[in-house]
């Protein structure tokens, strides 16, 4: 009995629709959220992450409607992060059939959020999302902000143990370095989160290749995130899988 | 008739949807009478063990479940919804849970927490629950389980630092530390296991 290590692909939802840019700028379309849901499902997938980059409160109305939609078809784990900026906005994400919720920028803003969160319920239901660079702060990387346009003036590494300390139950990890540019995971920024984390790590940011996955597994990621590689089919989950347990890590296989 | 028992706490939409493949009528209720006629309760349970507890015994909950067991009546605690059946928890302050099944709810001796992801089960042969998919694995996000075997009880068992019970079959209370509802086909195996033998 091992705990398998995850593959998540994420799912940036605007108006209704997927979709997917480079270093988050000029957005493309990429499908229908309910139906690359289904299809992730089908080919394996661990977890899914909806990712709310809609710009309206309108828009925002929409994705609540897809995840209800989508939680009613697919029987996996769904984490939904974007513009949540209360304890309130968590309980209708949950009410519409969210398993897990990321915090980002509101949390910055505000770290008592976390605690508010967390403290209703529970820490397995929060994910800190952190979209790091490198930078000359105390461990070598800082938190972004905006998709990584802006900078925090946050060291990564602290501010990971101050999200830990106030209540998130998982870090994604994502390097804006390495979004969008699929020439892998940052592995050394990646290790130093590992060190000090006693929470579960997703990597995110950089996948390109099948063989980036058991790298990013290596230096510690409990999951790994992906998002164009798989809408665009350069390789497929299932794909990952395989390279993954060559390497002779635990993984979930389909029956 | 499968009620979901409503009591604030979990993913109940997902809960119900998950039932509804497997069973012709599922219910989402706090309604007492609704919750102890039902041919099987699903009590589901997210978050802190005091809280849910606390939830748990303001509508009603240690009533409708006392009734269940004096009817011999099926019920099926999921996660939380596992853990207030046992007799206490020490998760964040000691709290004291309903006491039908033996045994402490304790922290996983694990470096990290949550345990959270797919792990698989060692289930015994002679479980009906996971009838045809022993080999499967489920859904899991908690830092706290009962770590006893339940004498008298089909016992089955997960790893993660440790090992914890996974699942526990006892008379006409079945309980899973996962989560079905999101354990995909495996899962859904697992609820129709259940529904079939209602």
């Amino acid at each position: 009995m091992t705990l398998a290590k995850r593959i998540i692909p994420c799912l940036d939802v605007a108006g209704g629709r997927v979709v997917k840019g480079v270093n988050f700028k000029d957005l493309v379309d990429a499908g229908d959220p309910v139906e690359l849901a289904k299809r992730y499902d089908i080919e394996g997938a661990d977890e899914l992450t909806f990712l709310d980059i809609s710009a309206s409160v309108e828009e925002r109305a929409t994705t609540l409607e897809i995840v209800r939609r989508t939680a009613e078809q697919v029987f996996i784990p769904l984490t939904v992060g974007g513009g949540i900026r209360s304890a309130e906005n968590v309980n209708e994400l949950l009410r519409a059939g969210a398993d897990k919720v990321s915090v980002n920028t509101a949390a910055i803003a505000r770290p008592d959020l976390i605690n508010e969160i967390s403290d209703r319920f529970g820490n397995q239901v929060l994910v800190l999302s952190v979209d790091a660079r490198r930078a000359a702060t105390k461990s070598g990387f800082e938190v972004t902000t905006h998709g990584g346009r802006q900078s925090s003036g946050l060291d990564a590494l602290a501010w990971i143990e101050v999200g830990i300390s106030r209540g998130v139950g998982e870090i994604l990890l994502n390097s804006m370095d390495a979004d969008g540019t699929k020439s892998g995971f940052d592995i050394e920024m990646l290790k130093a989160v590992r060190e000090i984390s006693s929470v579960p790590v997703i990597a995110s940011g950089g996948a390109g290749k099948i063989s980036d996955f058991a790298l990013a597994i290596a230096a510690g990621a409990d999951a790994v995130l992906a998002a164009s590689v798989f809408h665009f089919g350069d390789f497929t989950i299932a794909d990952v899988k395989k390279d993954l347990a060559k390497h002779g890590f635990s993984i979930r296989t389909l029956s | 008739m499968i009620a979901i028992l409503d009591y604030g706490s979990g993913n109940l939409r997902s809960a119900e949807r998950a039932f509804e493949l497997a069973a012709d009528k599922v219910i989402v209720t706090s309604d007492p009478r609704i919750c102890i006629e039902a041919d099987g309760l699903v009590v589901p349970g997210v978050g802190a063990f005091a809280a849910c507890m606390e939830q748990f015994l303001n509508i009603g909950g240690r009533e409708i479940i006392a009734a269940r067991v004096a009817n011999s009546s099926p019920i099926f605690g999921i996660c939380v919804g596992m853990q207030i059946f046992f007799d206490s928890s020490s998760e964040k302050k000691m709290s004291k849970g309903l006491g039908i099944l033996p045994g402490d709810i304790s922290q996983i001796e694990a470096a990290i927490l949550p345990h959270m992801g797919w792990n698989t089960v060692a289930a015994p042969a002679e479980s009906k629950l996971f009838s045809g998919i022993a080999d499967q694995s489920f859904y899991f996000v908690h830092s706290f389980a009962a770590k006893k075997r339940v004498s008298s009880a089909i016992n089955s068992t997960s790893n993660y630092g440790e090992d914890f019970l996974a699942a526990v079959e006892k008379d006409f209370i079945v309980a899973t530390q996962f989560h079905p509802e999101k354990s995909g086909a495996a899962g859904a195996k697992l609820i129709s296991n259940w529904v079939k033998s209602l």
